[in-house]
């Protein structure tokens, strides 16, 4: 049995196909996303934060956002809780978790850049991506301005230019993707005053935590708030009091955000391949069902007229019986009538004639008389 | 001739028209707003809430009210249900209407509408369900512009065009279901993402299914529902076999309707139970959760039922209306009132003015082109050149 040139290919084509279809599906599987490896992160330390605010004015200056309606070391500021907006990608807030009369504690809200977005994940013209630095950018020039992401976005980071008319843009932070590419540190970190800000290898940052935690026995809660969280992010949080009161939630859960919709879009490809199949069966029944109830009726109509047929046959035939009757007794009846008819004629003539013969007889006895006479 | 009459003798301005006119003069000066000031100008959009009523209400209420084309259509050509056939063109018409209508509506909502093709011309994000959504309303609204055509061609008199269009009607009507039941789950499939803004009572890995099978029950009502303004409005532009089919579509659809939303109200009370969401009946949003399934799942399902039994054809009417209220509820518990649930007041979203104008000023052109069409195309009869072809 020789191969074609042709089967050889098919085969050929086939295992390539294998190959390419076992490697998608390891990458694109159940598996957890470890994160690039030697990406980077920024570790906030709120216990040695003082809510100076200086992160926040590097911020402005390195990004080139708009001068805040009230300058960035005017602390009251922080008296009032605020978000990310689209003209500051970062804030601190001043939380008072013991009460006014205690020291307050700081939170940072600012993107937290994941290991696997929901913003990147939700956005329908991959406007965002992850750089293998462990930075999440955006990029203007494809934005529709739909906003998923921000309904995606569990931590409410990102923001939107409302006020624009031409072209509105998402804005949040960078991770200053564009200094760490020129090799410089994050403008927030660089700024910080009090090493609240750590900037390092994510796994490094890491381990620096677990340290603090060995190092400073009851000063912070052990957890590492940004390690598991969403998948975990590339932003790490430390804090003395619990998270929920630096403005953190806790009940987001370790799940990645793409986990959570990854069942209702491996649910297309089967529509896709079975409604086809599923749609065209029940045309196919219900046509058939119809075709079947065609040819019932049919076959009963030509069963009805076959049986009327039969019936009108035998009626007919009865009915030329009863004409064949009728007209023979009708000719029966005739000639008897005719004969009767007859009979009378005769009966009456016979009559006549007795009649003519009486008054003969009596000219015959006055014609012997007669001749008698004569004689 | 005899609509000609009845026109003739109406007043110039009918109620109807004042309100309409004043509604798209509102909706036009808005527009001009919307377009000059940007959306902080004609919007109470927020960082918290950036999806207003133009997505809960244009959008998802839009769409999910748009499905009685493919239920219909699905009724009459696959599962053979011959019967209702004159309510085919009707239902296509005001889904092709709903849709390209929810089209012009996200031009209000994004951000940059020029880009609206950006996710199939420039680069595709396949993992957002956003990306099925808008791929799957595109195609479809092509396919139900397709589907509609053989009236306007019948009506301009195109006739090789229009049998050829019609020669494709199961290809359209299978490509149909398969394109609704993906858009249509997806919307629901959109809030996936979010299940910590979304209220766990309405949050729920079975979203999808449930915007699915609600869309079944929202196509279905809202056939009986405008069949039933039609026959006060449109009565003159009716044939004989549309009047005649016409109860029997009414009271066939609200027996489906009763049974669809039994199914529904069962696969609701499950989704509560295999999260164990129970506890949360209890509070407040508990009580408005309660509302939305009893008072517009199971009571106009007990509603439907009575009103097949007995044949009661006002009731069919009124219950269908219900249920399309109810539809909205839904839409809009999900992706207004229970979404972001867990913000303070004082960062929710309650829709500006003129965000309610724009709404209103579409669902006015949808009424105002709807009535320009039957008017004039064979939407309610048959064009006689075609008569008992289909």
């Amino acid at each position: 049995m020789s191969i074609s040139r042709r089967r050889f290919l098919g085969w050929m084509g086939a295992a390539g196909m294998g190959v390419t279809l076992g490697r998608s599906a390891r990458a694109a599987g159940p598996k957890t996303f470890p994160g690039y490896p030697e990406s980077v992160g920024v570790l906030f330390d709120s216990t040695l934060c003082i809510g100076c605010r200086r992160c926040e004015a590097a911020c402005n200056k390195v990004n080139h956002l708009p001068p805040p309606e009230r300058p960035f070391d005017d602390l009251t500021v922080l008296e009032e809780p605020r978000r990310t907006r689209w003209d500051s990608y970062m804030v601190i807030n001043k939380y008072y978790p013991n009460g006014r009369e205690n020291p307050p504690a700081y939170g940072r809200m600012g993107c937290n850049h994941c290991k696997e977005p929901a913003c990147a994940s939700a956005c329908f013209v991959r406007a965002f991506a992850k750089e293998p630095t462990g930075a999440v950018t955006y990029d203007e020039t494809v934005c529709v301005g739909c906003r998923y992401c921000m309904i995606a976005c569990p931590f409410e980071i990102p923001t939107y230019e409302y006020h624009k008319v031409l072209a509105p843009r998402i804005s949040k932070c960078t991770l200053c993707q564009p200094r760490l590419l020129k090799g410089l540190l994050p403008g927030c970190v660089e700024a910080c005053p009090t090493e609240a800000l750590t900037f390092g290898k994510r796994e490094d940052l890491i381990r620096s935590a677990h340290q603090r935690f060995r190092m400073h026995p009851g000063r912070y809660m052990e957890h590492i708030y940004g390690e598991h969280e969403m998948g975990g992010t590339n932003w790490l949080y430390l804090s003395g009091v619990p998270f929920a009161e630096i403005g953190k939630r806790e009940d987001l859960g370790t799940r990645a955000a793409p986990e959570f919709t990854a069942g209702a879009l491996a649910a297309v490809p089967l529509v896709v391949g079975l409604w086809p199949v599923l749609l065209t069966g029940i045309y196919a029944i219900s046509r058939r069902k119809e075709k079947m109830a065609d040819e019932e009726r049919t076959a009963a109509v030509a069963d009805a007229v076959a049986k009327t047929q039969a019936a009108s046959d035998e009626k007919l035939s009865a009915a030329m019986e009863k004409a064949k009757k009728e007209k023979e007794s009708a000719v029966e009846g005739a000639v008897k009538k005719a004969l009767e008819e007859a009979e009378k004629a005769r009966k009456a003539e016979m009559a006549e004639a007795e009649k003519t013969e009486t008054p003969e007889a009596g000219a015959g006895e006055k014609a012997g008389k007669d001749s008698e006479e004569g004689a | 001739m005899s609509s000609e009459h009845a026109t003739a003798h109406k007043p110039v301005m009918s109620p109807f028209t004042i309100v309409a006119g004043i509604v798209l003069i509102l909706g036009a000066l808005v527009t001009v707003l919307r377009f000059t000031g940007g959306l902080a100008a004609t919007t109470n959009l927020s960082d918290y809430n950036p999806w207003g009523l133009w997505i809960g209400f244009d959008l998802l209420v839009g769409v999910a009210l748009a499905a009685g084309g493919f239920v219909t259509s699905a009724a009459v050509y696959i599962f053979g249900m011959k019967r209702y056939h004159s309510a085919v063109r009707p239902a296509i018409l005001t889904g092709f209407l709903g849709y390209a209508l929810v089209v012009f509506a996200l031009h209000y909502d994004v951000g940059q509408p020029w880009r609206l093709p950006y996710p199939f011309i420039v680069q595709s994000g396949t993992t957002s369900l956003l990306f099925e959504v808008g791929a799957c309303v595109a195609l479809y609204l092509t396919v139900l512009f397709i589907e509609f055509t053989p009236a306007p061609l019948e009506w301009l008199g195109f006739k090789r065009v229009r049998n050829l269009v019609v020669k494709l009607t199961m290809l359209l009507t299978i490509l149909g279901v398969i394109l609704s039941t993906l858009h249509q789950s997806s919307l629901g499939a959109l809030f996936l993402i979010a299940p910590s803004k979304l209220h766990p009572l309405w949050y729920s890995g079975y979203l999808p299914v449930f915007f699915f099978v609600s869309a079944i029950i929202a196509g279905l009502s809202m056939v009986i529902f405008e069949g039933g303004l039609a026959h006060k409005y449109f009565h003159d532009k009716m044939d004989e076999t549309h009047l005649r089919e016409k109860e029997d579509v009414a009271f066939g659809f609200a027996k489906a309707a009763a049974w669809v939303l039994a199914g529904y109200f069962s696969i609701k009370v499950i989704g509560v139970a295999v999260d164990n969401n129970w506890s949360y009946l209890a509070t407040g949003y508990g009580a408005w959760f309660l509302v939305e399934l009893l008072g517009f799942v199971a009571l106009p399902c007990f509603l439907y039922a009575v009103a097949v039994r007995d044949h009661n054809m006002s009731l069919v009417k009124y219950t269908a209306g219900w249920t399309v209220l109810g539809i909205v509820v839904n839409r809009l518990n999900v992706s207004l009132v229970a979404f972001n649930w867990h913000l303070p007041s004082s960062e929710r979203y309650f829709p500006h003015w003129m965000e309610i104008v724009i709404s209103l000023f579409i669902v006015t052109i949808g009424v105002l082109v709807f009535r320009f069409i039957v008017t004039r195309m064979p939407i309610m009869h048959e064009h006689p050149d075609y008569h008992g072809e289909h």
